[in-house]
């Protein structure tokens, strides 16, 4: 197995400071996913009607009982921001498997077969990029009904398109070098070739791709739970806890801004990472 | 330049094909339509008769090539909740919609051609990095979270706009930013990468020999080249717009396309899903199509053999 590097640049200091800050959120994230049962301070679906939208600590009437306060039905804030982040993370990394493999084994095949094979494959990119995403997930969630898996495999059969278009062009790159040639007299079977020559290879840049996908799929995930068909209540996703408190943010914006600048910085520490990964590995992501 | 138009063509009308089919699949998932229509509460005879009115009780292949045909010459079926008409409906929407996506498009371009060029003159600067962090910044930025949050600070505080609905152009504003967000990152990272290639290219260098004015080398020589890519992206990213409206106008309560979209999926109302999917697909096609047409005007080596 023989392993280049496409396009190395070179790597500059405040990148790796903001790909450290990206590696702390996404570790912080994790942990928060992993050991949600055991860190919340209280029962994130436990409801206390006597203690309805107590306001956070540093406001004034905040105490320390309730860290980031209670929402409309008195559930512990914190409690269920921490489990949102694992509902979050969960969602982002399994839509990202099932979405990596279909488009991974698209992009090869195309980018090692070329011809007609790959002209099929090119044709089903554009027709999976002229799809609405938003529209065909909120579609399928309301007639099927909402449930995780189902939100799961709906975004990871309509993410694909950029796995494939990575794999594919990469794969047509790492096809024309000279080891794969070496491989070829040397015998080995197209199995073969493709998954210790070529995939090892191409492995760096959908590393990359995948952070980038993690992200999106937990930005679309809020949205759809935001809109009422995503996460189906009272799992404590980020985007349903925005849609819960809107009728309140009027009056107490904290209700809004907490989740959202939480779901805002997870999104951005991804996307941190996955711009330093790319940097480290001179990967390409464009499409 | 004909067969490049005429390949083209082809790949569109497949396209639009494949997702009329899948539309029409997508909306059969549910099982039995007459049963969630009718509701929980409907008898067998109701369903039976739903079924019958509704023509749900042909061969599933008959009810496709009748919708394709129907559509095909523009009719694109009845609501069943609307009572109406399904391609009235969407041009009664459309306006709404369009404008929108036009306001959040400008307002992009608006945005990331000067902080694009600018990033790109002072490469590997602090300013450079200042706008790849604002590039950054929006690609996080969740849509409906930040048109929320303008809701309270321009909308509530400071009331400078109004919060929801589509009285007057100013109620386009706040909508048109939080579209725009998610088409900056993409647009002023292409512009950046397009203007550091064009000026480090000889043409550039040929003008600079020539003494002309750094204003005249960048605006009317660099830009001139990377605008090419930017444009086309643009209309692309139009396409996604249009699509990626329907939170927005959820947010914001605007009746557009997404909305109606949004109200038929809670109804069961599939003829009307069915035909805003096609139709935004087709509208994506054509903007793509736009596109690669104009990069083949503008650049001749595109047209390919």
């Amino acid at each position: 197995m023989s392993v280049v590097s496409l396009n190395a640049g070179p790597k500059r200091g405040w990148k790796s400071v903001s790909t450290w800050i990206g590696a702390v959120i996404v570790g912080i994230a994790m942990f928060c996913a992993l050991a949600a049962p055991w860190i919340v301070p209280y029962d994130p679906f436990a409801q206390d009607l006597g203690k309805r939208l107590v306001v956070p600590f540093w406001m004034e009437g905040g105490s320390t009982e309730h860290l980031l306060g209670t929402d409309q039905l008195g559930r512990d804030y914190l409690s269920r921001l921490i489990w949102g982040c694992r509902i979050s993370m969960l969602i982002g990394v399994t839509v990202t498997v099932v979405s990596g493999l279909i488009g991974i084994a698209i992009g090869v095949l195309g980018g090692f077969i070329g011809g007609r094979v790959d002209d099929a494959v090119l044709f089903a990119i554009t027709t999976r990029l002229s799809i609405p995403v938003v529209l065909v997930a909120l579609a399928v969630v309301g007639l099927l009904g909402s449930s995780m898996t189902l939100l799961v495999l709906t975004l990871g059969l309509l993410l694909w398109d950029r796995f494939a278009v990575v794999a594919r062009s990469t794969t047509m790159q790492v096809r024309n070098l000279d080891f794969v040639a070496a491989a070829w007299c040397a015998g080995c079977s197209r199995f073969r070739i493709l998954t210790r020559e070529v995939l090892p290879n191409i492995a760096s840049h959908l590393v990359v791709v995948a952070t980038l996908e993690v992200a999106l799929a937990i930005l679309l995930e809020a949205a759809l739970s935001f809109l009422g068909l995503g996460v189906p209540p009272p799992l404590p996703s980020w985007g349903l806890m925005i849609a819960e408190a809107k009728d309140y943010m009027f009056f107490s914006p904290w209700v809004i801004v907490i989740p959202g600048v939480a779901l805002f910085v997870l999104v951005l520490g991804i996307n941190l990472l996955g711009d330093g990964l790319r940097d480290l590995f001179g990967a390409r992501t464009d499409t | 330049m004909l067969s490049f138009l005429t390949r083209r063509l082809i790949v569109a009308f497949l396209v639009a094909a494949t997702v009329m089919t899948l539309a029409f699949i997508l909306t059969r998932l549910s099982g039995d339509l007459a049963t969630s229509i009718a509701g929980p509460n409907a008898t067998q005879a109701d369903i039976d008769a739903i079924r019958k009115a509704y023509g749900l009780d042909r061969p599933v292949l008959t009810q496709f090539f009748d919708w394709v045909g129907r559509a095909l010459t523009g009719d694109l079926g009845e609501s069943y909740f609307f009572k109406a008409r399904v391609s009235t409906l969407i041009a009664e929407r459309m306006p709404v919609t369009l404008t929108l996506g036009l306001t959040g498009l400008v307002i992009a371009l608006v945005v990331s051609l000067p902080l694009g060029i600018l990033a790109a003159v002072r490469e590997n600067t602090a300013l450079d990095r200042c706008v790849q962090l604002v590039a950054l910044l929006g690609q996080a930025m969740p849509s409906f979270w930040l048109g929320l949050i303008l809701m309270i600070f321009l909308g509530l505080q400071l009331g400078w706009l109004p919060i929801s609905g589509t009285g007057s152009w100013q109620h386009y504003v706040m909508p048109g930013i939080v579209l725009a967000f998610s088409a900056i990152p993409a647009l002023t990272r292409l512009t950046r990468a397009g203007m550091i290639q064009a000026m480090g290219s000889d043409y550039i260098r040929t003008a600079r020999a020539k003494g002309l004015s750094r204003a005249s080398i960048l605006l009317k020589h660099a830009l001139r080249n990377a605008a090419i890519p930017v444009v086309a992206i643009a209309a692309v990213q139009l396409g996604f717009m249009l699509g990626g409206s329907i939170v927005i106008e959820q947010v914001f309560a605007l009746h557009g396309v997404g909305y109606l979209a949004w109200e038929s999926i809670g109804k069961n109302d599939f003829p009307v899903v069915q035909a805003v999917v096609l139709v935004l697909a087709v509208i994506y096609v054509a903007l793509t199509m736009l596109a690669d047409l104009m990069n083949a005007v503008l650049d001749p080596r595109l047209r390919g053999p």
